[in-house]
């Protein structure tokens, strides 16, 4: 890492920090959607908003807020959690509640005390062209650590996917997988947060792992395809967020349409071409 | 705490409260957290139009609601696609977040509609809230046998020829009226809290349905009133002790239990 990223402009800082959110997104992804947790990743970045507000009010790191109140809500959820999936899922819905009031909170001190008037927006709808370039290097370390942990995780995981008796069969502790993978996915969710916002989070995870999932044949494959979109996505997102500021369209004047919006939209136009191209394969 | 401007906001609690407890129970009961976590939220996107036009916000949020019961009772006869709904949701909530950011309030009409504006109630909405919020107890109370039967014995429901699925639409009808009661007033992020935390307590006050039913509409009221009165004393926001008060009730009822 030299030193000319942190002389990036802000265009550059968010290629950076989108390309870190979106691979790692991508990959955590992917066993996320095949082990049936799209629930929970999306749960995670709602909760992930807390933290975000949070960070801005106590000036600490936008990341460490995010991923940090990531953590704590996976960890609240897999305490909560009940024996039956209804109950799990009101659990989860409920801890959910809980980090949104503290959400609440945070976000109406932010804009009172600390006249961060902006801050709602930015959390929970993301604003890519205004992150810091000093948050590079913390995305970039972020990213490697989540990715080296995937690494290891991913043999186990997806032996769960198919079988979880199996695993446990053949010396997988499943319990303790099932919880540095939730983690890992909380890292995964603070990136993401970072990068499209709190509540957007949910399509940097799930959509480009299921586009890759439906087209590839392999899992390494989809993994591949999945980073792929969703860079792709990123990228195509600040590209066409960047030409918009000289369309005449909208309300209001000129202005930029957010970054979020056209990365959002081309994940899910990319999820329902790789449905098409499978149905078209046959 | 009880001035003239503060009325038309306790008025509205009431109605959010009761419509919230009454189709809370059943939400709770029918194991729908996901749904009336959905529903809510999708109708974003109807909120920050009627924003953007100028119109009130109940009537974006119960056409949303509703184009979003027929998409998640379609969805849901296919099992449980997940990614589906998760995406569909993704793409409402940004293009809500696009047209609020061709308004000149972007970050403040973000929060009011994710959070809730409870303050911000006028006399004239409270008419069609109320007419919403009876519609959506009506619909729950009329199916009260049928949603009963068919969460608990959904096979002896159907052999008893008490159609499901017709029930199970109506039922998400209700959520999102119930929605477009409570969206404006909580935001479309905390209505889930206040829908499940009350109910969750209420079915551990009594294995009777009736009064089961009953005590989750009493302590809707209570978290209500309560939220109301704590955000006058602090100005801090409404929503903050729903969702912090909506999960203590559910602690409390899984004590209780």
């Amino acid at each position: 890492m030299s030193a000319g990223w942190f002389a990036l402009g802000p265009v550059g800082v968010a290629l950076a920090v989108s390309f870190a959110a979106a691979v790692v997104a991508a990959v955590v992804g992917v066993f996320t959607v095949l082990r049936g947790q799209a629930f929970a990743g999306h749960a995670l970045g709602d909760i992930s908003g807390a933290g975000g507000a949070a960070a801005l009010l106590f000036g600490i790191r936008p990341l460490a807020g995010f991923v940090a109140m990531a953590l704590g809500g996976a960890a609240a959820m897999a305490l909560a959690g009940g024996r039956r999936i209804a109950e799990r899922d009101l659990a989860s819905g409920v801890v959910l509640g809980a980090g949104l009031g503290l959400a609440a909170l945070f976000l109406y001190l932010d804009a009172t005390m600390s006249g961060a008037g902006g801050a709602a927006s930015t959390v929970m709808f993301g604003s890519m062209f205004a992150i810091p370039p000093g948050m590079v290097l913390p995305a970039a370390l972020c990213a490697v650590a989540a990715l080296a942990a995937m690494a290891a995780l991913a043999r186990p995981l997806a032996l769960i996917a198919v079988d979880p008796d199996l695993a446990a069969s053949r010396g997988v502790r499943v319990r303790l997988v099932g919880f540095a993978h939730l983690a890992v996915l909380a890292l995964a969710v603070g990136l993401a947060a970072m990068s499209v916002g709190a509540v957007l989070a949910t399509a940097l995870l799930i959509g480009p792992a299921a586009a890759g999932l439906r087209a590839a044949r392999t899992l390494p494959g989809a993994v591949a395809l999945a980073a792929a979109i969703g860079v792709g996505a990123s990228w195509g997102g600040i590209g066409l967020a960047y030409e918009s500021y000289g369309w005449s369209l909208g309300w209001g004047g000129r202005h930029g349409w957010p970054v979020s919006f056209f990365v959002v939209a081309l994940v899910v136009a990319a999820h329902a071409g790789a449905g098409l191209a499978a149905r078209m394969r046959g | 705490m009880f001035a003239a401007f503060m009325l038309d906001t306790w008025a509205a609690g009431l109605i959010v409260a009761i419509t919230a407890g009454v189709v809370g129970w059943f939400v709770v009961l029918r194991g729908a957290s996901f749904a009336a976590h959905v529903l809510p939220l999708g109708t974003f996107p109807g909120a920050a139009a009627a924003v953007l036009l100028g119109i009130a916000p109940s009537a974006g949020v119960a056409g949303f609601g509703l184009a979003g019961v027929v998409a998640i009772w379609a969805l849901g006869r296919r099992g449980r696609p997940e990614v589906a709904t998760a995406l569909t949701l993704v793409m409402l909530l940004a293009t809500g977040a696009l047209l609020l950011s061709w308004t000149d309030r972007y970050a403040a009409q973000v929060y009011a509609l994710l959070f809730g504006q409870v303050l911000g109630v006028s006399r004239a909405s409270l008419g069609g809230m109320a007419l919403a919020g009876a519609g959506a107890v009506a619909l729950a109370l009329a199916g009260f046998r049928p949603l009963l039967l068919g969460a608990i014995a959904p096979d002896l429901a159907a052999a008893r020829g008490a159609r499901p699925a017709a029930w199970e639409f109506g039922f998400l009808a209700a959520i999102a009226l119930a929605a477009a009661v409570a969206v404006p007033v909580v935001g479309a992020l905390l209505t889930f809290a206040l829908m499940v935390g009350p109910a969750s307590c209420g079915r551990a006050v009594s294995a009777r349905p009736a009064v089961a039913l009953a005590a989750s509409v009493a302590i809707a009221l209570a978290l209500m009133a309560g939220s109301i009165a704590l955000s006058y004393l602090t100005n801090w926001p409404v929503g903050c002790f729903a969702g912090l008060g909506g999960a203590g009730c559910y602690a409390l009822g899984r004590a209780l239990l």
